[in-house]
């Protein structure tokens, strides 16, 4: 479904807010910038021939290595990256949208990032955005209800991060 | 009657406070841990609000300190009903990442095992189903059966519950010489008692008026909050992965002849020896999610005859998994499979150069399926919430990351 052709269209119709596209992985995915994300993301489930109606799944892979002697060697900045899996019930075709974020809005640790909500597209990524939330610290704005949904209302930190380190104590509760 | 006849009846006869009942955690439709917080106006339900999260074994972290084949014992334990279903998913995931071929038999032995447990699974989900409206045999007929497929499913990998039997690059073993036959014998006698099921339930006075028009689910909707499996198709949309899906697991069923369960044109197709929809049923509801898993066993037992045929022709070993810190290369993969509760996304990311993925991430269809509890309680009487979490056939392991 994602090729080249496709890539190149959705570039003049969106300009600067498709960031970038890696077509060698085993799955291709789309890179769209925070800003156009609810825009292409609309177009890509509203316009007929790529039908986009169905939502997979969100989720967040955190690209930070606590160990320094492995960060100098990585190839990659730390940053965040969201992806979102859709496919399409109707052209049985699926389709990777992915966002790159900062780990830490502004670079102030505990700040966490912030990206415009899709559940007005997609009533599921209500569900799937809380999680996100909850487990890996992304802020969705516009998102009406967002909560932990699996961790308890109080818990500090997101544990999906990868310098996430579980609390001594919880509530008298021995943790580490 | 529908939903919104039942809440405007009421409204108009009694009045009462607004209460806030907890339902759950323990109750019997899930399997587990669900609760449920519904705002109710004397019967009528104005609100259900699901609280999940009361297991979090941290499974998804757990794959991110594991090689893949470490993690498959894991995958058991989240839809601990369909441990084998479980167990192919996150296979064919990091076999994709891999680029990994299988030779032939490996194949057919995956399909028969799937299948298998997808009739242990719907068995579950049926007879359950029946418990939480209030009939107690068919819980136990289902469960006779559930025995003997369980007893199938011991004899190739050692355990009843948590298999990890399928494993990245093919399985931990080849299937034992007369296992064949006896599951074979299995399916003969299996398949002269399904009508007993649709006697006790499908067509039983108590059981329709029960299930029909509640907890009515439109495609649009179905599709708008990313339900899938029976669910999805109970709702009337032709989707299923084992067809539509991906060309690495599609190609699975390559050769089988099998039908998608799906209401088609005010019926459904072919299968006239099994009942008819009742007059009160609405696309969409209660009991057409049942039934869609009812005629879904009679695909699964047409599947595994197909693959004992297969099986018995088929060339080859039954593959080498892969070893246990098989380097990941740099790449990512994501793979959906059809479990017997829908959809069952496993996303494996590596950075390259390690065996260990960065993150192993699981989308789990029960997750999305509790979703639209909210709305599809919403009016319904407190009665009616049992009839429409059981219909959705929830794992709670499965929802927990």
């Amino acid at each position: 479904m994602i090729d080249e052709t496709f890539i190149e269209k959705l570039k003049q119709r969106f300009g600067e807010k498709i960031s970038g596209a890696n077509l060698e992985n085993v799955d291709p995915w789309i890179e769209v910038s925070p800003a156009g994300l609810v825009e292409v993301c609309r177009y890509l489930k509203e316009e007929p021939a790529i039908a986009f109606d169905y939502l997979n799944s969100i989720c967040v892979v955190d690209y930070c290595e606590t160990d320094p002697k492995k960060a100098a060697k990585a190839k990659w900045q730390p940053h965040l990256e969201v992806v979102y899996h859709v496919s399409s019930i109707r052209h049985k075709t699926t389709g990777v949208i992915k966002v790159m974020l900062p780990r830490w809005k502004d670079d102030v640790e505990g700040n966490i990032p912030e990206l415009p909500s899709v559940a007005s597209i997609w009533r599921t990524a209500d569900w799937h955005e809380r999680e996100a939330y909850d487990l890996s610290g992304v802020l969705f704005v516009g998102h009406h209800n967002l909560r932990r949904i699996l961790c308890p209302e109080d818990w500090v930190g997101h544990p999906l991060r990868k310098d996430y380190e579980m609390p001594l104590e919880y509530h008298g509760i021995r943790g580490r | 009657m529908s939903n919104a006849n039942h809440s405007e009846i009421i409204e108009l006869d009694v009045r009462t406070d607004e209460m806030l009942v907890n339902m759950g955690p323990q109750h019997p439709s899930t399997h587990g841990v669900l609760r449920l917080v519904l705002r109710t106006d004397g019967e009528v339900v104005s609100e259900a609000v699901p609280h999940i999260g009361y297991l979090h074994r941290c499974a998804e972290k757990i794959g991110e300190n594991l090689t893949p084949r470490q993690f498959v014992p894991y995958t058991d334990r989240m839809d601990y009903l369909a441990g084998m279903n479980m167990n192919l998913g996150w296979s064919l995931a990091v076999e994709k990442l891999l680029n990994y071929d299988l030779p032939e038999k490996v194949r057919h032995t995956r399909v028969m095992i799937a299948e298998l447990n997808r009739i242990a699974s719907h068995l579950v989900g049926m007879g359950t189903y029946g418990l939480d409206l209030g009939t107690f045999s068919p819980f136990l007929y289902a469960f006779r059966e559930r025995e003997k497929i369980l007893d199938l499913l011991e004899w190739v990998c050692g355990a009843r519950l948590t298999y990890s039997y399928i494993t990245p690059g093919g399985v931990t073993a080849d299937l034992p010489s007369d296992w064949i036959d006896k599951c074979s014998q299995f399916l003969d006698q299996f398949e002269p008692q399904i009508p007993d099921y649709h006697t006790l339930l499908t067509t039983n006075a108590i059981f329709i008026k029960r299930t029909t028009g509640i907890g009515i689910m439109s495609a649009d909707m179905a599709i708008a909050y990313g339900c899938s499996g029976p669910v999805l198709r109970g709702s009337g949309v032709d989707h299923d992965l084992r067809r539509d899906g991906e060309p690495r697991y599609t190609s699975m069923y390559e050769g089988y002849e099998f039908e998608v369960i799906v209401e088609k044109s005010g019926s459904y197709p072919k299968d006239q020896v099994y009942p008819t929809v009742p007059d009160e049923a609405v696309l969409g509801d209660c009991w057409h999610r049942f039934y869609v898993r009812m005629l879904e066993v009679i695909q699964a037992i047409k599947l595994i005859r197909q693959g004992m045929d297969f099986y018995r022709k088929a060339s080859g070993d039954w593959g080498t998994p892969i070893k246990l810190a098989t380097k990941l290369p740099q790449g990512e993969a994501y793979l959906e499979t059809e479990c017997p509760r829908g959809q069952m996304g496993f996303y494996v990311v590596s950075d390259g150069g390690d065996s260990i993925p960065r993150r192993a991430r699981a989308r789990s269809s029960c997750f999305s399926n509790l979703s639209v509890v909210e709305e599809l309680c919403r009016g319904g009487l407190i009665a009616d919430i049992p009839a429409i979490v059981g219909s959705l056939d929830i794992v709670m392991g499965e929802i927990d990351r």
